[in-house]
């Protein structure tokens, strides 16, 4: 059963001569195989950060603390080496990449992750099936990578990413953001497939409660000033949608 | 022809067969300056001896004529007069030429194929090379140049009225190898003509490729790919004369370059003319730094001389590989190395797909594929 572990983890941005900033304050997060756990909290809380933390990109740097999947020692991966041992960040912001094929960076991706290539027939049968059911043209396959897409558009496009890796544990920085109703519908409904086997865990990053009456999270974690200052079931989520995050941040700054 | 109409980027310019009339590039003069002359064997001073030799071989489907001619034929230098003093050299030390024609309406889908290969790169060797496409031909010429050599050449290229010629120049070259070349389309009355140069191998290459229009509706479109290693010195000059109205010129060049001293520089002039009214073009060079120790100059010059004109820009970037790229291909579980290659293919496929011939397009991503092995 995967177990993402992260604690007392500090992280900063910058150089670490002048520009340096903590962002990270001390974070503690435990989650398990059949477990969707939702991080909410205002902006510049640090939301991103601890999903860019996790996924091991170069601007942040981990100052202490510890970060384990499995019991593995995450912080020492690289960043592909962690994507290969299952864990998944499906991007705020996803890059657009000119002249790699949608269909030639899946097939890359899903044969380092699997450790061998698919079936070429195999593998196109599949990719169909998971455009079909995040209603993306087919079309897209041949098209660069994220180039040209909408918002909506990229957002998809990273949960088929998702659903063909089949990660231990999933990150989803702000996936919701930017989509109208219906689209949003569609990439929830992927996040519940990924999650319906009950063998993946589920770090959902946002800042409205909108998409959590898509995705039902078990957990519900509020972020401020680089920590979390509260954690409580699906009823604190409502909470935060009629009160909002002010008492949070001044807990947060007060901390 | 005032002073003011006179196109500032020209005012040095001189064209002439006599080899006399060219002063020997001292590396101070705009022109050379990029260049190292002490690498070019004595190409450019006279010190060469032209006893070398690069084999012409020529594979052509039979609507095509392929003539091996001496240096009296009347059709040669026709299109182009040397503008420089190594084109000027090889023109006059030239001892044979290949002539190929493509006759009125003939439409030819199998490609030309022009194989130039050198044997020994201690002496010089000259050639010229004349592509004729008779009015309404359509045809694609592939100019193979392999082995080790020594070699200054013009290559003229005179596409007829409504003609369209696809040429692609691979410069495959052994690593000793020098090149020098001047590759010149005169372009018909809506005339097209689609030039792709892959510059991959050589110790020195210098390629200049050049449009001129004799009519309107002209359509020139010029596009280049190179991948410098260490110690490589890859040039390509690129002069799109605009002279007559409604023609249009695309110019777009992308490179690589990995480890010490190898060197890239591109030229991009584009100059349109009082007469050039409603001319539109565009050119643009982008290179790829992959790691410490390289160099690139990249000069794009644009030269207006008329208020009329339906579209004209150029753009040219450098810089390293994306961090954000490469960060996304490796949270995919993707590793640095080969998220390093997706992107360095991405960055030069977009150009390479542009190759209408599917087999010689797979050559070429062939060989782009074994630099990136390198």
């Amino acid at each position: 059963m995967a177990t993402l572990e992260i604690r007392d983890l500090h992280v900063s941005v910058g150089d670490g001569a002048d520009g340096t900033k903590e962002i990270l304050r001390g974070v503690d997060l435990t989650v398990k195989a059949g477990e969707t756990h939702a991080i909410m909290g205002p902006n510049g809380s640090g939301k991103s950060t601890l999903a860019y933390a996790i996924a091991g990109h170069p601007k942040y740097t981990v100052t202490s603390g510890s970060v384990t999947l499995d019991g593995e020692d995450v912080l020492e991966m690289s960043v592909d080496e962690r994507a290969r041992a299952g864990l998944f960040l499906a991007m705020q912001y996803p890059v657009e990449v000119p002249g790699v094929s949608v269909s030639n960076f899946l097939r890359s991706a899903v044969t380092a992750v699997r450790g061998e290539a698919p079936k070429l027939r195999e593998f196109a049968k599949e990719m169909k099936g998971a455009m079909d059911a995040l209603s993306i043209d087919p079309a897209f396959a041949q098209r660069s990578l994220n180039e040209g897409f909408s918002g909506g558009e990229k957002k998809r496009h990273e949960i088929l990413q998702l659903e063909l890796l089949k990660p231990k544990v999933a990150v989803l920085d702000e996936t919701d953001s930017g989509l109208d109703v219906d689209a949003l519908k569609v990439v929830s409904e992927g996040v519940n497939r990924f999650s319906a086997t009950g063998d993946t865990g589920v770090l959902l990053i946002t800042h409205y409660t909108r998409i959590l009456r898509y995705v039902k999270p078990d957990f519900v974690h509020v972020f401020a000033g680089g920590r979390v200052v509260a954690q409580g079931g699906p009823e604190l989520a409502e909470e935060l949608e009629n009160e909002g995050y002010e008492k949070y941040v001044k807990a947060g700054a007060s901390a | 022809m005032g002073l003011d109409s006179r196109p500032v980027s020209m005012l040095d310019e001189r064209a002439s067969y006599e080899v006399a009339d060219f002063e020997v590039p001292t590396g101070r003069e705009e022109e050379w300056r990029f260049t190292p002359l002490r690498r070019l064997r004595g190409l450019h001073n006279g010190t060469a001896e032209a006893t070398g030799k690069v084999l012409v071989e020529v594979e052509a489907p039979a609507e095509v004529t392929v003539e091996t001619v001496g240096r009296d034929d009347a059709r040669l230098g026709k299109a182009y007069v040397p503008a420089d003093r190594v084109s000027a050299q090889a023109w006059a030390s030239f001892t044979d030429a290949t002539v190929v024609t493509v006759p009125k309406e003939a439409e030819v889908a199998a490609p030309t194929v022009i194989r130039l290969r050198g044997e020994d790169s201690s002496a010089a060797a000259y050639g010229h090379t004349t592509i004729i496409l008779e009015p309404f031909a359509r045809a694609t010429v592939v100019l193979a140049h392999r082995g080790s050599a020594t070699y200054a050449d013009n290559v003229e290229f005179v596409v007829g009225d409504g003609a369209a010629l696809s040429v692609i120049s691979l410069q495959d070259w052994a690593d000793d190898a020098v090149h020098v070349s001047h590759q010149h389309a005169r372009l018909g009355r809506d005339a097209t003509f689609h030039s792709h140069n892959v510059s991959l191998g050589g110790d020195l290459v210098r390629i200049s490729p050049s449009v001129a229009y004799d009519g309107p509706g002209g359509d020139a479109e010029l596009y280049g790919v190179y991948f410098a290693d260490g110690g490589q010195h890859l040039e390509h000059r690129l002069l799109v004369d605009h002279s007559v109205p409604n023609c249009r010129s695309r110019v777009d060049y992308r490179g690589a370059l990995q480890d010490a001293d190898a060197h890239a520089v591109w030229i991009g002039d584009v100059i349109i003319r009082v007469e050039a009214e409603g001319t539109d073009t565009y050119e643009l060079n982008r290179n790829l730094v992959l790691t410490d120790g390289t160099r690139v100059d990249s000069v794009p010059n644009l030269e207006i001389l008329t208020g009329e004109v339906a579209g004209a820009g150029h753009a040219s970037a450098s810089g390293r590989l994306d961090d954000e790229h490469l960060f996304y291909l490796q949270a995919r579980g993707i590793p640095f190395d080969e998220a390093r290659r997706m992107v360095v293919r991405g960055f030069l496929g977009q150009l390479i797909e542009r190759i209408e011939v599917p087999e010689v397009r797979a050559k070429v991503a062939e060989a782009i594929e074994a630099e990136l092995e390198r």
